[in-house]
C-alpha cells in the first residue's frame, strides 16, 4: 500500500497574531486522488495549499508528504515531490524566455541537460507554446502567461501537483484543454489537488472534495456527495453545479438530486420516466 | 429610438512595442450598437480583443493609446474622437475586472463622492447621488467603512457605486465578477439586477460567465477574430452550438443538456436557465 500523497495532521497557522487563517485541519489525500479544494476567499485554501510544498510552515501540527514529515525538508527538497502552480502567473514568471522558464525548474532539480530539453519541447509542444519559446513570457497575453507557468510545471511531472484556481482568466476552450492535459497526468498516477471557484469542474473532474469555511475543514468527500447537500455548501457561501441543482428541483418526481454531469441526469431522468410509462 | 452607443466598422491597431515595428490590429471592423435601457452582454475568447472594444467607448482608445483608428464610436450621437476624453468619462463609466484597481480612497463614502466632487456639484446634489449609489449597490451600510477591508464582491460594489454617482448613460463591465468568488459574484449579479430594474443605464457586459448571461441581458454579442460574429438575444446566438464550441466559448450548461435530451429524443428544447429545464422536465411527465 502506497503512502498517502499529503497528510495534514491538526494544522494551524495565523498570518496575524489575532486571526486564524488555518485552524487544526487535519486531512489525508491518498496517492494518486484527483482533490478539489472549495471555499470562500479568505476560507484557508492557499494556506492551506502553501502548507503542502513548505511555503509555509504550520505554527502547530504536522505534515507529510508521501509518508515524509516535511518539517526538516527545504523547500527545494519537498520541490522533488511537489509542484506549485500559483493563482497569478506573474508570481511566478521571470525568466528572459519561455524556454528559459520552463529550463529554470528541471535544472533546480538536478535533470541532465539532454533531458531537460527533452521535457521542454515536450512541453511547447502541449501547450502550444512553440511560437512563443524565444519570446519574453512577460510580454504575452495573459491566457499565455498562465499556459506558460502550467506548461512549466508540466515539464517538471513531479508525483504531486497543486494549482491554485489555474482556469480563471481563460476561456473555456482553453480551461478544458488545461483539465486534459491534468486528466493525463492523473491516469498515470499523479496526485492533484485543485483550488477553484468552477463548481462544474469539480463536478466533473474531481474524486474528492475539501470544503474549507474560516479556516476549518467543513466537509470532506466525494463530489456526489457533498453537492447534494446544499444547506450545508450555503453555510460555506456555496452551491451546487447547474445540473445538480436542476437535479435536486424535480426531487419530487423521483430524481435522487445528485447528478454531476449531463449524461449522467439524462440517464436518471429517462429510467425515471420509461418505468412511469410502464406503470401507467 | 436611435441607439446611445453606435460603433460603425471599428478598426483599431494599437501603437507597436518597437519603432518601426509593425502596428498590432486587434479590432478588424467592429460594428455595434447598444440602445438606452439595453443590457448587452460580449463574449469572446481571449484575445478578441473585448477590452480593447470597452477602451474605445471612453475615449482612453485613442485619446491615451494614440495607435492606428479608423471608422467611428458615437456616444449620444458625438464622435469620441471629438469629445473631451473628461466629458466622456461623465457619460460613459468603466468598471473592471480587479475592484483594487480602482479604489484609493479612505472610506467607501469618499469613494462615491469623488467622482461628483469632481463635477462641482452643489453639496445637495452630492449627498443625494452618494445615498442613491450605495443605496442601489446595497452597501449603505458599508458607507464609513474603509474599501481596503472589505471583501471582493463588496470592494466591486463599492467600484460600480463610485461610478453610478456620475450618472453615466452607458456603464461597461470588464468582467466584472471574473475575480470573485462565489458569493462576491453573486452579489454583484444582484446588484446589476438592481441597477436595471432602477435605472434606464445602457449596459456592455463583458463576461465568462455564459450560465449567468441569459439571467441578465437583453442581448448577447460575440467577439472574435476582431470582429462581431454573432449578434441576438441569448437564445439566438447560444442556438449557435457549433460556431461558439469552434471558438473555444462556453454554452450555457442547461443548453448542453437541451441539446444532449435532443440528440436522443425528438425534443426541441431551448433551456438556458435550470428554471426553464425544471419547468420543461417537471411538467412534462409530472402530471
Amino acid at each position: 500500500m502506497a503512502e498517502p500523497a499529503i497528510e495534514l495532521y491538526r494544522c494551524s497557522y495565523r498570518y496575524n497574531p489575532d486571526i486564524p487563517a488555518l485552524r487544526e485541519v487535519s486531512c489525508t489525500i491518498p496517492t494518486g486522488t484527483w482533490v478539489a479544494l472549495i471555499g470562500q476567499n479568505g476560507s484557508g485554501k492557499t494556506t492551506l495549499a502553501k502548507m503542502c510544498n513548505g511555503l509555509l510552515r504550520p505554527d502547530e501540527g504536522r505534515v507529510r508528504i508521501l509518508g515524509q514529515d516535511i518539517a526538516g525538508q527545504p523547500v527545494s527538497q519537498i520541490a522533488h515531490s511537489v509542484g506549485y502552480l500559483f493563482q497569478n502567473p506573474d508570481h511566478q514568471i521571470f525568466a528572459p524566455t519561455v524556454r528559459e522558464e520552463l529550463a529554470f525548474g528541471l535544472r533546480n532539480l538536478g535533470f541532465l541537460s539532454a533531458e531537460i530539453e527533452r521535457r521542454i519541447e515536450e512541453a511547447l509542444a502541449l501547450f502550444g507554446l512553440e511560437p512563443y519559446a524565444d519570446r519574453p513570457p512577460a510580454m504575452l497575453g495573459y491566457g499565455l502567461r498562465r499556459q506558460v507557468t502550467v506548461a512549466s510545471l508540466f515539464a517538471l511531472r513531479p508525483p504531486i501537483l497543486i494549482l491554485d484556481e489555474p482556469t480563471t482568466g481563460l476561456g473555456w476552450g482553453a480551461a478544458q484543454a488545461l483539465l486534459d492535459r491534468l486528466a493525463e497526468l492523473h491516469q498515470e498516477g499523479h496526485t492533484i489537488l485543485l483550488i477553484t471557484h468552477d463548481m462544474r469542474l469539480v463536478a466533473e473532474r474531481a474524486e474528492w472534495v475539501l470544503v474549507l469555511h474560516e479556516g476549518r475543514l467543513l466537509t470532506e468527500g466525494p463530489p456526489r456527495q457533498i453537492f447534494a447537500q446544499p444547506k450545508m455548501l450555503s453555510r460555506a457561501s456555496l452551491s451546487p453545479p447547474p445540473i445538480t441543482r436542476l437535479a435536486q428541483r424535480l426531487r419530487s418526481f423521483g430524481m435522487r438530486g445528485d447528478s454531476l454531469t449531463v449524461e449522467e441526469f439524462y440517464r436518471e431522468y429517462r429510467a425515471l420516466t420509461l418505468k412511469e410509462r410502464a406503470c401507467s | 429610438m436611435k441607439p446611445i452607443v453606435s460603433i460603425e466598422n471599428l478598426y483599431y491597431a494599437y501603437p507597436p512595442l518597437k519603432v518601426g515595428a509593425e502596428p498590432i490590429p486587434v479590432l478588424k471592423g467592429v460594428s455595434l450598437s447598444l440602445a438606452q435601457g439595453e443590457c448587452l452582454a460580449l463574449l469572446g475568447p481571449t484575445g478578441a480583443g473585448k477590452s480593447t472594444l470597452c477602451l474605445t467607448l471612453n475615449g482612453i482608445i485613442p485619446h491615451l493609446t494614440g495607435g492606428t483608428f479608423r471608422g467611428e464610436v458615437r456616444v449620444a450621437e458625438h464622435d469620441t474622437r471629438e469629445m473631451d476624453p473628461g466629458e466622456l468619462s461623465q457619460r460613459v463609466g468603466l468598471v473592471f475586472q480587479d475592484p483594487k484597481s480602482q479604489l484609493f480612497n479612505m472610506t467607501v463614502e469618499d469613494e462615491v463622492a469623488f467622482g461628483p466632487e469632481s463635477l462641482a456639484l452643489p453639496p445637495g446634489e452630492i449627498e443625494a447621488r452618494i445615498d442613491e449609489a450605495l443605496k442601489t449597490m446595497g452597501i449603505s451600510d458599508l458607507r464609513h467603512r474603509s474599501p481596503l477591508e472589505l471583501s471582493g464582491g463588496q470592494k466591486q460594489r463599492v467600484a460600480l457605486a463610485a461610478i453610478l454617482a456620475m450618472r453615466p448613460e452607458v456603464l461597461v463591465l470588464d468582467e466584472p465578477t471574473a475575480s470573485l468568488d462565489p458569493a462576491g459574484k453573486r452579489s454583484v449579479l444582484e446588484a446589476m439586477r438592481h441597477l436595471r430594474e432602477r435605472t434606464q443605464m445602457a449596459i456592455l457586459w463583458v463576461t465568462q460567465d455564459v450560465d449567468k448571461v441569459p439571467l441578465l441581458a437583453d442581448r448577447v454579442a460575440v467577439l472574435g477574430q476582431g470582429k462581431i460574429l454573432l449578434n441576438g438575444k441569448p437564445a439566438e446566438v447560444f442556438g449557435q452550438a457549433e460556431k461558439l464550441r469552434d471558438l473555444g466559448l462556453a454554452l450555457p450548461r442547461m443548453r448542453q443538456l437541451a441539446i444532449y435530451f435532443n440528440e436522443r429524443e425528438e425534443s426541441g428544447y431551448t433551456w438556458l436557465t435550470v428554471e426553464e429545464a425544471a419547468c420543461d422536465l417537471g411538467e412534462d411527465t409530472g402530471g
